[in-house]
């Protein structure tokens, strides 16, 4: 049967091809609009380490107290990075599978060969755990070990990028490169690595950012050269002492800190030992308010942090308006069509088809002007992702691609929104009474 | 025109009617809205800042050892002044609109109530010069308070003078003027000198609005602060007045990292996200603008199809073809009257729901109108066709057994 009317509304489409165009350009439009920006939303939204994601998680301490507290937009979190005094406490307490305290450097690399310019890198200051804990990819070599950072070693890890410039791409582990003016020994380089967004650090990156780290060097080394923290620095209250020491000693907090844990049991007596610590220093008098602590998983912290813009949040909406004034147009049109059809129907039902043939029928029809548009919406599509680049900032629309999934996706939004559509046409076609039809008018 | 055989006929088509109506009120929301929200971009991509944007060029130098950096800002400026058509140089920490973001709150008293959240400029010697600010009252920074200005341990200046933008002028010391007063950060106070027209914040999204022009500016001498150099031209000199200055700081500086760029590309560029937006919205309104005339167009044309019986035995009875061009023009306004004031609603709400989430003003009444009004004109261009089509239907038909 199913062939029979696949075979009809062809002949039905054919007759109109006016109005057929007109719906399956209405489709094709309406899903290519919706299916760009849900793109660049799910790119934006997606998850950058997916089969850890879980595991991963944030610790937030209350270390403020009252004084972070009341501003505009508060919500009764605890601040969103960490100062100096309770990371290294995190740190030395060691309660997670793997962790890592870290923060932003931007040193000047000094190329070997005389007469070339400095460069400014962007990287991290990182604990060794980091690297497995975050399946950073190396190309060669691997991360330092504990006792690097326990020594206080000057080894570096830098990326392919950084590896290609100073190297011409050959396998530098052990060889030297300079780093604000001080020699490191590269250990280990990593394969091309840009997780969007930047997971292990949204608080200084906002999540998206074009430039990828070239560089990470262990943690204490960082802090024993001065090598100043280029990241957000935010402050409850003026520190005492001036410069990358008084920053050291002050609450104001400029340190990202991510952990492993494997399971909710893990998480659950993390959480707890988050709540000890804080009790503990409300104890000794540094804390002079009960604890307020978090501890989320990676989702819910990049949720919590804002990391999807809202522009592109109202893109998506604005788009689905868009989707939602095509369908009721498309319902419109289905309706002007079929009722057109009243004769044929009444002459169908007429000679024994049941409801439930007419049914099948026109939603056949439906489903047809469907994937038509959703294949003319395929091609927008395309060309919307290629172009998308032309209009929204260039870190947030290089992530935006096509793939089978979205490929997929579009052609089921199409034809099961125009089925959708086609409900209630096709309902009024299967209640057209055949006596009516067959008169003579 | 007799309006009641019109409603009764779209009574008996209800569906496709409130079809139409349906469209229509989308449309209406979403255009309101997304008209709304361009028109948001636009104006803060156009936002006046009062510094000589055309003829400047920023150059940020990084890795200059603090201890050096005195003697290299002089050395330096010295080289820029020899370049011709540089008509002011000059050291800053910040410009505009670069993202890098340094605020303080200022308040008119020492309780800080009514305090203000502003960017925080640091002058080097001729920096309102070479930004080429506007003075409106007061005078500038003298060569003795540049030489004199040093950035505290606390990150305040320990300058004792201030110069402020007009917006906050207004904003702190309601109806007075400004000038002489103090300005107060926590127990640190400073005198006002001068007020200048407003200059932008280096990162208004993040200051938010209040924060957008709230600037103060400090004198500073020679200092690793001042990481950025301002060179100020004729726009026609600007670029290689830049590639000039790039030259002579290779040579000078060899070991820092420079950036330079026309101040009007970084401007641009800061700007790049909120007009790729604007462009965006205006894509969709146009698509949805043609998809709803092409509907009214398809569903009119159905709708004349079905009644061309009707519409022959009008005319044997006398109707002229003015008649039944006014019966579906008339029919259309009903039907879009109907579907602008549901869209008028529906567009209240979606504005509601979009300033309670995201940072979206609230959708002044001159864009509900116009939303209108475009809406009305769109149904009676799109109806028009099918109108005429109908209009042309010869009186026989009546008389014609289908």
């Amino acid at each position: 049967m199913l062939g029979y009317y696949i075979d009809l509304a062809i002949r039905s489409l054919k007759r109109s091809p006016g109005l057929t165009l007109l719906m399956i350009l209405t489709v094709g439009f309406g899903v290519a609009a919706s299916m760009v920006t849900y793109s660049v939303f799910r790119a934006v939204s997606g998850d950058p380490i997916p089969w850890k994601s879980a595991q991963l998680y944030v610790p937030q301490i209350e270390m403020w107290g009252p004084k972070g507290h009341g501003g505009p937009g508060d919500n009764g979190d605890p601040p969103d990075a960490m100062d100096y005094t309770d990371a290294i406490a995190l740190m030395r307490d060691h309660r997670a599978r793997y962790q890592s305290a870290m923060y932003m450097i931007t040193p000047s690399v000094v190329p070997a060969e005389a007469g070339k310019h400095p460069i400014n890198v962007e990287g991290h200051a990182v604990f060794n755990e980091f690297f497995p804990m975050t399946d950073a990819p190396f190309k060669y070599g691997s991360g330092w070990s504990a006792s690097d950072d326990d020594q206080r070693a000057a080894v570096a890890v830098i990326s392919e990028k950084l590896n290609q410039k100073l190297f011409g791409g050959a396998n530098s582990v052990g060889k030297v490169v300079d780093i604000d003016g001080k020699d490191y020994r590269v250990v280990g380089v990593l394969n091309k690595w840009e997780p969007q967004p930047r997971f292990y650090d949204v608080s200084n990156t906002g999540g998206f950012t074009t430039n990828a780290d070239d560089v990470f060097i262990p943690f204490m080394r960082a802090i024993d050269v001065d090598m100043s923290n280029d990241g957000n620095t935010n402050c409850a209250e003026t520190p005492a002492q001036s410069g990358f020491k008084g920053l050291q000693l002050s609450s104001c907090i400029w340190i990202s800190y991510m952990v492993q844990l494997d399971s909710a049991a893990q998480a659950k007596a993390y959480k707890d030992y988050l709540d000890g610590y804080a009790r503990e220093q409300q104890r000794s008098g540094r804390f002079s308010w009960p604890p307020n602590n978090r501890l989320r998983d990676l989702h819910a912290w990049l949720d919590a942090e804002h990391v999807v813009p809202s522009d592109t949040e109202v893109s998506l909406l604005v788009a689905i308006g868009l989707l939602l004034v095509c369908l009721v147009n498309t319902a419109g049109l289905l309706l002007a069509k079929f009722l057109r059809r009243s004769n044929e129907i009444g002459v169908r039902r007429a000679i024994g088809a049941p409801r439930s043939a007419i049914y099948a029928q026109f939603l056949v029809e439906a489903g047809i002007v469907g994937l038509s548009g959703g294949v003319l919406g395929l091609l927008l599509t395309g060309v919307g992702i290629h172009g998308v680049s032309w209009v929204l900032p260039k870190d947030i629309a290089n992530l935006a691609h096509l793939d089978v999934q979205l490929l997929l996706l579009t052609l089921i939004v199409a034809v099961v929104s125009t089925m959708l559509a086609g409900i209630y046409p096709t309902y009024r076609a299967s209640r057209v009474q055949p006596a009516w039809q067959l008169k003579s008018n | 025109m007799e309006i009641r055989p019109i409603v009764a006929s779209l009574k008996k088509h209800r569906i496709p009617a409130v079809l139409i109506v349906l469209e229509i009120a989308l449309a209406c929301a979403v255009l309101c809205n997304a008209v709304f929200m361009v028109h948001q971009c636009i104006a803060s991509v156009n936002s006046s800042n009062a510094i000589d944007e055309a003829g400047m060029s920023v150059i940020t130098v990084g890795g200059i050892d603090a201890s050096q950096a005195p003697a290299a800002i002089v050395r330096d400026l010295a080289a820029f002044h020899s370049i011709a058509g540089v008509k002011a140089a000059a050291a800053v920490d910040r410009v505009p609109l670069d993202h890098d973001v340094w605020l303080g709150s200022y308040s008119a008293t020492p309780t800080e109530a009514g305090w203000i959240n502003s960017s925080i400029y640091f002058l080097g010697d001729g920096g309102e010069r070479a930004m080429g600010l506007r003075l409106l009252q007061g005078r500038y920074f003298t060569p003795e308070e540049y030489a004199g200005g040093a950035v505290g341990a606390d990150g305040k200046s320990t300058s004792h003078v201030v110069i402020i933008n007009e917006s906050d002028a207004k904003r702190l010391w309601p109806g007075q003027n400004a000038l002489g007063k103090q300005l107060y950060s926590d127990e640190t106070v400073w005198t006002v000198i001068g007020v200048v027209a407003d200059v932008l914040a280096q990162a208004p999204d993040f200051s938010g609005g209040t924060g957008k022009y709230s600037s103060v500016f400090f004198p500073l001498r020679p200092d690793v602060e001042l990481g950025r150099y301002v060179l100020r031209s004729s726009p026609a000199d600007r670029d290689r007045v830049l590639a000039q200055a790039m030259r002579a700081l290779g040579t000078l500086e060899p070991g820092a990292v420079l950036e330079g760029h026309a101040y009007v590309d970084m401007r641009s560029a800061y700007f790049a996200d909120v007009r790729g937006m604007a462009w965006m919205l205006t894509l969709v309104c146009a698509v949805m603008l043609a998809v709803t005339a092409l509907g009214i167009v398809g569903l009119t044309s159905f709708w004349v199809g079905q009644r061309r019986r009707q519409i022959g035995i009008r005319r044997a009875v006398g109707a002229t073809h003015a008649q039944i061009l006014r019966y579906f023009q008339t029919e259309n306004f009903l039907l879009s009257t109907a579907g602008v004031l549901l869209g008028v609603v529906l567009a209240v709400a979606a504005n509601l729901y979009l300033v309670r989430h995201y940072e979206v003003g609230h959708l002044p009444w001159s864009y509900l109108a116009s939303s209108v009004l475009a809406l009305w004109v769109l149904g009676q261009v799109a109806v028009l066709g099918p109108a005429l089509r109908a209009a042309a239907v010869p009186p026989v038909v009546a008389t014609r057994s289908v």
